[in-house]
């Protein structure tokens, strides 16, 4: 089963001669485990792509299942709770609340879904944890360098029993060594049986992906062929 | 890349045999560049010639011959590393002449073409991305290969991605009135082509 599949899923704004159509009749399925990356230019329906798979829009035609859960099925209160459970955000510019600590960042969505605050600050200290950041749970954001911020950013997307990620431009504001390092953060959360997808115009952080899906103008264009092992690049160099 | 000179690096750290040369040389480029053995043998004795390393007065060719760098070898190391490599004429790069070609060619969508070598780039990154995985098993020398790697193919993504959006925007706001084909820039173009190398 997919973690997450858009069936034919088309989102237009406004109407007649102003109407604008952001994504026309994308089919995409992403299976547990694996990274897709959907690159493309400004305007070319990424970021709608990423708000319509996570459930904070909805599309104008088409069909999204998570977990093979259509979401039009879904009333309100249980697309909130898939929200609050099943899906990790992470944003560019981190979207950390300031005046919390970085493991009460990461413990605030399972707390809001109900987790006693114990039980919720062993999970959050066990993400902290995993993203080498145990020393920096009781730091206030402002406290966090940017590549930390976007780690804590990033314990909150997969803390719990999250099996979606959707990522947009996660590494856009840091420099390249700590931008490859988030890359890898969310390349080992795919490991571990996370389904990823990250939106982003930058090729270095899409060719951490299985997948690479291209967008022009809404519709899938293009995608990379599944990656073959970087041994031909060896036997290549071998021959020179 | 300079054989020459990654042997002279060698020898500056202190007196080596011929195969251990190259296996050092192929450990420390992370085993991106190989090199045969007469290769090296080849370009010790040309070092040689010039004066620029030492060996063993073994008379014989061989596993068991060592070499040194002299002072003057030293000196052509130390102007090698700090002589930048010349990047004044840029190469005529045939991924760029496709492009050109593509948007003048009718019948031809120049987005489909730019998308068809977008595709194949970021494929290549994904094997070099591949082998950086395994962090604990990658060593500096391979992670700074590939590092460069990686960027010079990101270079030409994002000259797609540039070119894509200029051909983009001049297709919807074109200029007011339409240059005469003979007024195309074509000539000057071919001539600034013509003294690069």
């Amino acid at each position: 089963m997919s973690a997450l599949e858009l069936r034919g899923v088309s989102k237009s704004y406004g109407a007649g001669p102003t109407e604008v159509h952001a994504l026309r009749e994308v089919n995409l399925m992403v299976e547990p485990g694996t990274m897709v990356a959907v690159m493309g230019p400004s305007g070319s329906g990424k970021s709608t792509l990423l708000t319509i798979a996570g459930s904070l829009e909805d599309p104008t035609s088409g069909e999204v299942l998570i977990g093979g859960a259509s979401l039009s099925g879904m009333s309100r209160n249980q697309r909130a709770r898939l929200r609050r459970r099943g899906i990790g955000y992470l944003f560019q510019d981190y979207n950390l609340l300031a005046g919390l600590t970085a493991v009460e960042n990461v413990t605030l969505p399972l707390e809001l879904d109900g987790v006693p605050a114990r039980r919720a600050r062993v999970a959050g200290m066990a993400a902290l944890n995993g993203l080498g950041l145990a020393d920096r749970a009781a730091h206030f954001p402002d406290q966090l360098s940017g590549g930390e911020r976007q780690r804590v950013a990033l314990a909150r997307a997969v803390v719990g029993e999250r099996r979606l990620l959707l990522a947009d431009e996660p590494s856009g504001a840091l420099d390249s060594v700590n931008g490859e390092g988030v890359m890898r953060l969310i390349h080992a959360a795919c490991k571990r049986g996370v389904a990823a997808v990250v939106v982003t115009h930058d090729a270095q952080l899409a060719s951490w992906a299985d997948r690479v899906v291209f967008l022009r103008d809404g519709r899938v264009v293009d995608q990379t062929a599944p990656a073959t092992g970087p041994e031909s690049l060896l036997v290549r160099g071998s021959g020179q | 890349m300079s054989v020459r000179h990654a042997l002279l690096a060698l020898l500056s750290e202190g007196p080596k045999y011929g195969l251990q040369l190259r296996e050092e040389f192929e450990a420390r480029t992370g085993e991106v560049w190989p090199l045969n053995v007469g290769q090296v043998y080849t370009t010790l004795q040309r070092l040689e010639r010039d004066g620029l390393i030492d060996s063993d007065d073994t008379g014989e060719d061989g596993p068991q011959r060592g070499f040194r760098i002299t002072t003057d070898g030293r000196r052509e190391l130390d102007d090698w590393l700090r002589t930048p490599p010349d990047l004044t004429a840029p190469p005529r790069d045939e991924l760029v002449i496709k492009v050109l070609v593509a948007v003048r060619l009718p019948g031809v969508d120049v987005h489909d073409v730019i998308q068809v070598h977008r595709r194949y780039l970021v494929e290549l990154m994904q094997q070099w991305t591949h082998l950086k995985e395994d962090e604990a098993e990658f060593d500096m020398n391979l992670a700074l290969v590939v590092d460069a790697e990686l960027f010079r193919l990101d270079a030409l993504v994002r000259w797609l991605d540039a070119a894509g959006g200029r051909l983009k925007r001049a297709a919807a706001d074109p200029p007011a009135t339409e240059p005469a084909p003979d007024a195309h820039p074509a000539p000057r173009l071919r001539r600034r082509m013509a003294v690069r190398r």
